[in-house]
């Protein structure tokens, strides 16, 4: 899996660089380190919401599961991350 | 509101944005015919000799604009019918010489080569080496030199006349500074445009879905486009279609930190990011080639950043410099940049499509930090390296910054034999720095003060976390 963080102009001005120290831990403390892709990207386009996290690159039971190929997430920040990836992002691993 | 410095950038800008609304009408055949009228409605000439050979330049104006001479490797090329062959006759005595008692002509003179003929100064051309002192010596302004401006403005003496007396440039001895386009009073040695290959990108991406198309822009925007505010400008980027409007200045932190670390291993070392500094020791000081940073340009960085996390996305770089139309097509910059558009291009085709920039609303623009800023003045280089290299721990660099080709010259010079004290050559080829590059639209002391306003703005204030994006990315 991909983990997307958006690092557009919007997003960097909300916190985009705290969010991908806070993700790096997590990673780390999850011991998904091995399975998810963490990578910035430029501007995802939801300039209002930001930050955004967008995650994709599922495998096949994970699409079939949730029906679509990509999860967005917005108004992440360095507080609410370990929340929304613990609720959101990890259940996708099938783990 | 003044836009441009010169009456040559009109024409030039009027040109090309004639050019950019026959290429979003399909109607680019018939540029060469409609266009040098719309410029040129006549019947009487405004600048030449007659209407037709107004016409004429105009036509080869509209060629420069749509790409040039695609035989011809250089970015800058001479309008040969442009060019109005001003004298060169070097020192001259006008009517103006009262043929005075003082003499200070003569005086002055370190060669002897002044003499009184008939009670007026004469100068004898055998001995004059054109030093210029008998010039500001005259009390009343009567002695005038004449040299060719872009000769004058050529720091790397690449320009000379043929037997018709038209300017012609040594592509072997050419950085492609672009100093000459901008100087040349008769607007007849102008940059190619690659216009038309940007729209055909914006085009070919159908709204951005096909592929994204990203434009870079670099820091000395802040100058240009006073009429409105920096993040109106971003909107009308973005309104020409563009998915997204990316610093060079997140490239520029990058750089830094790079140099920083090759610093370290190599002990002596020169600057890479502007191309014609380069393209001049690669010339003019093949032996010191060794010691250019090995480091990519801030534009480069930004590309392989933006292509990192969007593979198949399309870069147009948008900027003060002639040199960057060459820099993107060599082959160390691996295809990263698409195509590079000067301001005055930018400024033309935002105009062209009817965008009215001091209407539209604020995008905010923040990638890059305080240093990546003030990559675009003189000693800014300079000062962030200074300041990096402390934090990383890196000891005995004494920076110095090399402002314009003449500066550049003398301190290399010293390099070579030896006999510098320096260590770190930050060389930047126009005076002043980007801030003040070829293509800018206003030129002046003014635009320093943008720079160094627009640097403190930046939400970082250290290049750390940019760093961080590039190590996450690599």
């Amino acid at each position: 899996m991909i983990v997307k963080v958006c690092v557009g102009s919007s997003c960097h001005l909300k916190g985009s660089y705290d969010v991908i120290e806070k993700m790096k831990e997590i990673l780390k403390k999850y011991d998904v380190e091995d399975l998810i892709d963490l990578q910035a990207s430029f501007c995802l386009g939801f300039c209002a919401q930001g930050v955004t996290v967008k995650a994709d690159d599922f495998d096949k039971a994970t699409v079939d599961k949730i029906g679509d190929n990509q999860l967005l997430l917005h108004n992440v920040n360095k507080d609410n991350i370990e929340d929304t990836f613990a609720t959101k992002i990890y259940p996708l691993l099938n783990i | 509101m003044k836009v441009f410095d010169t009456n040559v950038q009109l024409i030039k800008y009027n040109i090309l944005k004639e050019v950019i609304k026959k290429a979003y009408a399909d109607d680019l055949v018939n540029a060469y015919s409609e266009i040098p009228k719309i410029i040129s409605p006549g019947p009487k000439a405004e600048y030449r000799c007659c209407i037709y050979k107004e016409r004429a330049i105009s036509q080869e104006r509209v060629r420069m604009a749509m790409g040039g001479n695609k035989d011809n490797p250089n970015v800058v090329e001479v309008i040969d019918i442009a060019c109005d062959e001003c004298p060169t006759g070097g020192m001259f005595v006008t009517p103006a010489c009262r043929g005075c008692i003082q003499h200070n002509c003569m005086s002055v003179c370190p060669r002897g080569a002044i003499s009184i003929v008939d009670k007026k100064c004469t100068i004898d051309s055998s001995k004059c080496v054109e030093c210029g002192k008998c010039t500001q010596a005259c009390p009343y302004g009567a002695i005038i030199a004449q040299h060719r401006p872009c000769v004058q403005s050529c720091k790397v003496k690449a320009i000379s006349m043929n037997e018709e007396k038209q300017a012609v440039i040594d592509n072997n001895k050419c950085i492609a500074c672009g100093a000459c386009v901008y100087k040349c009073p008769f607007g007849a040695i102008v940059d190619k445009s690659f216009v038309l290959d940007v729209i055909d990108i914006l085009k070919n991406s159908e709204n951005n879905t096909k592929y994204k198309t990203y434009a870079i822009i670099a820091p000395a925007i802040v100058s240009q486009c006073r009429y409105g505010r920096v993040s109106q400008v971003v909107t009308a980027i973005m309104k020409l279609g563009f998915h997204q409007v990316v610093e060079a200045a997140l490239g520029a932190d990058i750089t830094l930190y790079r140099e920083a670390g090759e610093f370290k291993e190599k002990g002596i070392m020169t600057t890479s990011c502007c191309p014609s500094f380069v393209a001049f020791v690669e010339k003019n000081f093949p032996e010191l080639t060794k010691y250019i940073s090995s480091s990519d340009s801030p534009m480069i960085e930004t590309a392989r950043l933006i292509k990192h996390s969007d593979p198949t996305a399309k870069i147009v770089f948008i900027g003060p410099c002639s040199s960057k139309k060459m820099e993107f097509r060599l082959p160390k910059t691996h295809g990263l940049i698409d195509c590079v558009m000067s301001f005055e291009e930018l400024q033309a085709f935002v105009d062209a499509k009817d965008i009215d920039t001091t209407l539209c609303e604020d995008t905010i623009l923040d990638n890059a930090s305080f240093y990546g800023r003030i990559f675009a003045k003189s000693g800014g280089i300079t000062r962030g390296i200074t300041d990096v290299a402390k934090d990383m721990n890196v000891e005995n660099l004494s920076p110095v910054a090399m402002n314009g080709i003449d500066e550049c010259r003398a301190n290399l010079t010293k390099l070579k034999f030896n006999k510098s004290t320096d260590n770190f050559f930050e060389g930047m080829a126009c005076d002043g720095g980007c801030l003040n590059g070829a293509l800018c639209l206003n030129h002046g002391p003014r635009n320093l003060q943008d720079v160094d306003k627009y640097g403190l703005e930046a939400k970082e204030k250290t290049i750390e976390n940019s760093v961080k994006l590039y190590k996450l990315n690599s």
